[in-house]
């Protein structure tokens, strides 16, 4: 595919930030909350939610773990690449992406267009686990959730490349499938679950109640608190009725 | 609501009920037509079915399968289409802009693209009209363009993202304009005031929104339109004269056919050439109004990249409208281009999916940098463009050999960005970005790749040749045949479509009002 090429476009080793004002890559790599006491379920019976909202969300939480659109083995791949793309935090419930990837394809809850010469997104994730399975195993004898985790980055990062050139992975490449498939699903559904709004600080399901403070370093007593933060929410007396 | 059987002859069967089928079913049943317009989506109750989700809310999209390719292939699903009783207004930003004048006559004015069969004075007068029934909330003065009437409603306040778009512009030096916005800021009818949940590009489940949903269709039902949902039109037929009788469509698994004395098609720049072209027969081989070859042909997107950035302050951009302020500065400064057309730029409030989606698509990040990134989300800004891309005939929808869940063969849509079109999106990108670099924005970087709204495919024109309709939306080849959506544009300018969709519309039923006063019809 023939990109746009860019007069101003940062250097990929700073991940594409351009060199204005500052750029410092993040080199964090044990990311931690900067909204530790919050909790934007604890809004499920406030005026922020209302019963739609409270029926997608249940239903979400509730989504069975086990496979019933992926094979076992397509499965265990799945498991491994989800840790690897969103590494979550051992010290809390882990966010069951795999799961809620599954229940998205057994119910084709998905935007409908494929773009060429990717399969329909059902068909090409089945065939890109399959592809990524036989790439470990020609290139190190083992499954792919048996390898370690670096060598399972290496994998992932070869395969974003589009160094990878397996057969199994025809029509598609395995540069493409990571790209629309890998990179767009397992983030999507991190970031639709509640544990990731109450991690990034987002005010969440937001309706009928919306918001009334909306300047810059202002906050509803309903929003979350940043560590050290900044903003202001307004006196306690004045919000008493805020639930 | 009235209901027609299928064996009465309605004045007007619509196919499409968003920004063209919504205004026009109620305008022409206000004025005495009996219409039934079909629609494939549901009629949603939003107070009842919304949620507040980014996912659960992919609802309201138009998710058949469909094939993009090119060398610059479109993302469609809910990045463009809507699939809804109101269309795509269901889920749009509400951002309700004028074209610029001059782009009615581009090409013999600016000497790009292809003239408009209109007079931008005209189009002026329908603008207001759509602005009042719109209730369109907008600054008092509109810094750009010839002098308009003030906007029906006053201006939303600024959320902090577009405070910080407005210190940008003011750096550069360009003005800046509180966004006209189709979302009420004090209460009207059953519409109370837009509460700043920030998911409107997901449904308003407050009916602030001014939507087809909440404003035609509710005056379409009161004057006497039929609205069928879950209706999807597969076909037109065409009697031996070479006039349309009305379209097959499938309800409820049954296949049905409603007759009516004329069609108006409103699908929207993928589904109108569909089913134009699925409706070929004998006489027309190619498909309905296609003896120019046009249909399907001169799609057009909208460019949609975006500068990046973060900010100390906390800015919390998931409150409010997301584009509460904008600059129109590019679309009438013509100094110092490299290309034609123009764009504006628009403050941002992504949510946490389509976050994460600009992350990983403009940075290829993932493992934990790209969890350590997503934990500035409260830091972040952004300012995102939407720009005129030029028409270019080989930029089309045709039919794949592939069927869907109807049986009928879906759209292959294929695109590639010319050169003009790259010129256009570098100056924009270095615009946005020195934007953000002077209000003191650091870790900065651009989104190449993002495009929006579509148009053409049923391009309006002077002649047979080198259109499929005329200045009134009727098709040259078939006169009870009209086509009244986003596909009829030659041109698509440097500002979302929708209200200049909506004023066509209202300039067409008054158009089929005359001509019928006329016998002309
Ligand atoms: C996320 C998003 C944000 C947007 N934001 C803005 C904005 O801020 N400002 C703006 O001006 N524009 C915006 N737009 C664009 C705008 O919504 C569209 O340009 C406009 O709605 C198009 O109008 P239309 O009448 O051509 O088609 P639509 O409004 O899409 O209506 C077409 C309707 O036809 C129906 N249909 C199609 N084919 C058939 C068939 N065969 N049978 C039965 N029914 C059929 C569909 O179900 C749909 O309901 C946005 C779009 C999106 C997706
Ligand atoms: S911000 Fe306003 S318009 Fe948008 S969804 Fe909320 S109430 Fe509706």
């Amino acid at each position: 595919m023939s990109r746009l090429r860019l007069t101003i476009k940062g250097p990929a080793e700073s991940g594409g930030l351009i060199a204005i004002n500052g750029s410092t890559p993040m080199d964090n790599i044990d990311p931690r909350s900067l909204y530790p006491d919050y909790d934007v379920l604890a809004k499920r019976t406030s005026l922020s939610w209302n019963d739609a909202t409270r029926r997608v969300i249940d239903a979400r939480l509730a989504v069975p773990r086990e496979p019933r659109f992926f094979s076992g083995e397509q499965w265990a791949t799945l498991v491994a690449v989800c840790r690897r793309i969103l590494p979550q935090p051992a010290d809390r419930p882990e966010v069951p992406i795999a799961a809620l990837l599954d229940n998205l394809l057994r119910t084709d809850d998905t935007q409908g267009f494929r773009v060429d010469p990717l399969p329909y997104d059902g068909p090409a994730w089945k065939q890109g686990l399959v592809a990524l399975e036989a790439e470990a195993r020609a290139a190190y004898h083992a499954a792919f959730p048996a390898l370690s985790e670096r060598v399972q980055d290496a994998l992932l990062k070869e395969a974003q490349a589009g160094r990878l050139h397996h057969p199994a992975w025809a029509p598609m490449t395995a540069a493409l499938f990571f790209k629309h498939r890998i990179l767009t699903d397992i983030p999507a559904l991190y970031y639709a679950h509640p544990t990731s709004w109450s991690e990034i600080g987002f005010g969440g399901p937001a309706g009928p109640r919306g918001y009334v403070r909306m300047g810059l370093n202002r906050r509803d007593p309903w929003e979350a608190r940043e560590v050290g933060a900044t903003s202001q929410a307004p006196a306690r007396a004045l919000t008493r009725h805020a639930r | 609501m009235r209901c027609h059987a299928d064996t009465d002859t309605v004045d007007f069967v619509i196919v499409g009920t968003g920004a063209g089928g919504g205004t026009l079913a109620a305008r022409l049943a206000e004025q005495g037509f009996s219409v039934v317009a079909l629609d494939a989506g549901p009629f949603f109750r939003p107070l009842l079915d919304f949620a507040s989700d980014e996912t659960a809310q992919n609802q309201l999209f138009w998710t058949d399968k469909r094939v993009s390719s090119g060398t610059n292939p479109i993302k469609m699903g809910g990045n463009n289409s809507g699939k809804a009783v109101g269309g795509s207004t269901v889920h749009f930003a509400m951002v309700s802009l004028r074209f610029r004048p001059e782009w009615f006559k581009s090409r013999s004015i600016l000497g790009y693209g292809a003239d408009w069969p209109l007079d931008w004075a005209e189009m002026w007068h329908y603008y207001s009209m759509a602005e009042q029934a719109l209730a369109i909330a907008g600054p008092i003065h509109y810094p750009w363009g010839p002098k308009r009437p003030r906007y029906p409603y006053r201006a939303h306040e600024l959320n902090a993202a577009a405070k910080l778009l407005a210190r940008g512009c003011e750096a550069l030096g360009y003005r800046w304009s509180e966004t006209p916005l189709a979302t009420v800021s004090a209460p009207r009818g059953k519409s109370p005031p837009c509460v700043y949940r920030g998911f409107c590009r997901f449904g308003c489940s407050t009916n602030a929104k001014q939507s087809a949903l909440t404003v035609w269709i509710p005056r379409a039902l009161k004057a006497g339109a039929e609205i069928r949902d879950l209706a999807m039109a597969g076909r037109i037929d065409v009697d031996h004269q070479g006039c349309a009788t009305g379209v097959h469509y499938v309800r409820e698994g049954q296949w049905r056919f409603q007759n009516a004395r004329n069609v108006i098609v409103c699908g929207y720049a993928i589904e109108t050439p569909r089913l134009l072209l699925n409706s070929e027969t004998a006489c027309f081989p190619d498909g309905l109004a296609n003896s120019s070859g046009l249909v399907g042909r001169y799609l057009m997107t909208q460019a949609n990249q975006a500068a990046w950035g973060r900010m100390e302050d906390e800015v919390r951009w998931y409150k409010g409208p997301p584009s509460l302020a904008l600059t129109e500065h590019w679309n009438y400064e013509d100094r110092g281009k490299d290309f034609f057309g123009g764009y504006c730029w628009m403050g941002q409030g992504p949510l946490p999916i389509e976050w994460v989606s600009v992350q990983t698509s403009a940075r290829g990040l993932w493992g934990p940098a790209l969890r350590t990134e997503m934990m500035d989300y409260n830091h972040q800004i952004g300012v995102k463009m939407v720009g005129e891309m030029l028409p270019n005939e080989d930029n089309r929808v045709t039919l794949d050999d592939d069927t869907d869940q109807y049986g009928l063969p879906i759209p292959r849509i294929t695109y590639e960005w010319s050169e003009n079109d790259k010129r256009l999106i570098n100056h924009a990108l270095n615009q946005m970005t020195m934007s953000l670099a002077a209000i003191g924005a650091t870790r900065i970087f651009p989104q190449d790749d993002d495009t929006n709204h579509l148009a053409g495919t049923a391009r309006m024109g002077f002649n047979r040749e080198t259109s499929v309709v005329n200045s009134d939306c009727r098709s040259w080849d078939i006169p009870n045949l009209w086509i009244c959506d986003g596909s009829v544009f030659p041109t698509t300018g440097g500002v979302n479509p929708a209200l200049t969709i909506q004023a066509l519309a209202l300039r067409t039923a008054d158009r089929i009002k005359h001509l019928a006063a006329r016998r002309e019809l």
